[in-house]
């Protein structure tokens, strides 16, 4: 066998490179046990309904100044400033979401019969108080979403910095709305280490941060179990149509394949969730609407449909998980 | 560096040998579902990061979790509902990890080929008997697994050294995926000057190229799979060619993309003359009976 030398332009990695301590049965981490969707008890939703549709609306503060605020220097979240400062095309395109594009889509949703929950940014309701009383209003299920889309949840946050955050994003929206919520979605899907522990410790039921299921499953934490609850990011608007470039009326078929498999496997495997992930600043566009109407028209015309709220999904789904 | 690995001959795809498949078929299909397993905590490769968030990075480690945990059965069900044995490029610690996965495919006689251990772990900066060791570690993983050593390689996450190809024939392969220079087999050299093939594998039809990387929509994606089969299997009545389909259970299983790959899928099966394999039988039949013709024309053009 012949020895000839490998002309490599990359730095050596040493043995540890070849060992694997973490290869074991099931996962590499002990946040889950390892399990295929095909192999748990079937679900069945409220009035045997086959498809829960839980459709998501994230309203979102975007900071101009990031550079100086933001809680993380590690990660950059989706959707945030990118010009020098002051980047008044992004951030005010941002803000469009909160005054016309949330509004404009909660039109539709009312069209549509359509009870959307809300992924709100805490800092949010401070600074739009009329915002903040119109949900109030409506009584729609709101989703703590951290402080604004500057408080990444990243590894460089300390623990203690990251209990405050999340006290003072639960607070606030407690305050606003009456009720404390019960959800959690980090900002753009990201955590620290310590997220999953930290939110449970402060009375958050379930989360929507891990995208590795279609149904929801049990999450540890140093608490107890957190639910996590599959909220896409394959099929988001923000992904769909400005990350990948896609036309509004491509993700609104998206939605419709989507509904359609998902309902023909709910049949057969029991209840399934088709989640429809919306940002106030995307879909709220007037030449986007049109789109969402049309799928959430569709999604709703399909016998076997459960429109609900992301709550009430975890509810009935844990419901079903405790030992006879 | 080099400037070129010397794996190949040039070889215009005009009058070459012609190319038979088994009962006069036109194309030789098949499709190779990449069953992976990402580390969410792998060791630092210097040359590639293999996250783009830093610890915990749960968007890009959680979608590949999707793949095992919800795609694999809709494409396993899929790929059994037209009559299509996959070809599994796998990182072989999934066999420890998931040997339920393992299992439905080995009973489905499905073709294991490897993938490397982990797809967190790259190539880069390996000595030769590091990687030596790696590749040989996965061959026999999938040994003990199936009863049956690999014949086929496609190097973890496309990560390769100059020697990938030479080490993976010494240690008893057949045949790579690694190459995309082609739209059938080609011989390839390697310095042991082993018998050993290329089989089109595809990059232009790989889900997560397609998906992530060219951000393609579903629809049009099933559109390009079956405009890809229109014209090979046209080519194919002259000499016989090969399609395949790389796919990700994360990618194309999400419910909102099967039903266009169900539709590509159904297209080609329809068609009389398609000899639905896998990479070891297409590797196998063209090293019998095309493979010299083929060496001594590429030899013959070279003198020319």
């Amino acid at each position: 066998m012949s020895t000839q030398s490998v002309t490599s332009p990359h730095p050596s990695v040493d043995d540890g490179y070849l060992e694997y301590p973490s290869r074991r049965y099931g996962m590499d981490h002990d946040r889950y046990a390892w399990s295929m969707l095909t192999e748990r008890k079937p679900v069945t939703w409220p009035d045997d309904k086959k498809l829960a549709v839980w459709v998501n609306l994230s309203l979102e503060h975007f900071p101009l100044n990031p550079a100086s605020s933001s809680a993380s220097k590690l990660v950059k979240l989706p959707g945030g400033m990118t010009m020098p400062y002051p980047d008044l095309r992004h951030y005010t395109l941002r803000d469009y979401g909160n005054r016309i594009g949330v509004y404009r889509l909660l039109e539709a949703f009312d069209k549509a019969s359509v009870r959307p929950t809300l992924a709100i940014n805490a800092l949010l309701v401070e600074r739009y108080p009329q915002l903040a009383a119109m949900i109030r209003e409506r009584g729609n299920e709101v989703i703590a979403h951290s402080w604004s889309m500057d408080t990444a949840h990243a590894s460089d946050l300390d623990e203690v910095a990251e209990t405050e955050l999340i006290k003072r994003s639960i607070d606030t929206l407690t305050t606003a709305f009456g009720n404390a919520p019960t959800g959690w979605l980090s900002p753009g899907k990201l955590e620290s280490p310590n997220t999953p522990d930290l939110i449970k410790a402060a009375g958050i039921a379930y989360f929507c941060d891990w995208v590795n299921d279609d149904m929801p499953y049990a999450f540890h934490t140093k608490h107890g179990d957190l639910v996590a609850m599959p909220l896409s990011t394959e099929i988001e608007d923000r992904f769909v149509v400005i990350d990948n470039f896609q036309s509004e009326q491509s993700w609104s078929e998206q939605v419709m394949d989507a509904c359609d498999l998902l309902l023909a496997e709910a049949n057969e495997q029991g209840g399934r969730i088709l989640s429809i992930p919306l940002h106030a600043w995307v879909m709220g566009q007037p030449h986007r609407i049109k789109h969402v109407e049309a799928a959430l028209a569709y999604v709703m015309s399909k016998p076997g449909v459960w429109n609900a709220t992301a709550g009430e999904i975890c509810a009935a789904w844990q419901a079903q998980q405790r030992v006879a | 560096m080099k400037d070129d690995l010397g794996y190949y001959d040039y070889w215009p795809y005009a009058n070459r040998p012609k190319i038979t498949w088994p009962n006069g078929a036109k194309l030789a299909f098949w499709v190779a579902p990449n069953i992976e397993f990402y580390e969410l905590n792998p060791p630092k490769n210097p040359s590639r990061a293999a996250w783009p968030h830093p610890y915990p990075a749960i968007p890009g480690y959680s979608i590949r979790d999707y793949g095992n945990r919800v795609g694999h059965m809709r494409q396993m069900k899929l790929l059994d509902k037209y009559g299509i044995r996959g070809s599994i490029s796998l990182s072989t610690a999934l066999c420890t990890h998931h040997p339920e996965i393992i299992d439905m495919c080995r009973e489905r006689d499905w073709e294991f080929f490897t993938h490397g251990i982990y797809n967190t772990r790259y190539t880069y900066g390996m000595t030769e008997a590091q990687e030596r060791a790696m590749i040989l570690e996965s061959m026999e993983t999938i040994e003990r697994a199936v009863g049956r050593l690999p014949a086929g390689y496609l190097a973890p996450a496309l990560s390769h050294s100059e020697v990938t190809i030479d080490l993976f024939a010494e240690l008893g392969g057949t045949y790579t995926c690694d190459l995309f220079h082609d739209d059938q087999p080609t011989p390839i050299s390697v310095r042991s000057g082993k018998r050993f093939v290329s089989v089109p594998y595809s990059l232009e039809l790989n889900d997560t190229i397609v998906y992530v990387v060219n951000k393609i929509e579903p629809r049009r994606y099933g559109q390009m799979i079956k405009d890809s089969f229109d014209r090979l299997y046209a080519e194919g009545a002259a000499s016989g060619t090969v399609m395949c389909i790389p796919t990700h259970n994360y990618q194309v299983s999400c419910p909102h993309r099967l039903k266009a790959y169900e539709e590509a899928l159904e297209h080609i099966t329809g068609h009389p003359d398609v000899w639905v394999t896998t990479g070891r039988e297409i590797a196998d039949y063209y090293l019998a009976h095309h493979y010299d013709a083929a060496v001594a024309d590429i030899k013959r053009g070279r003198k020319e």
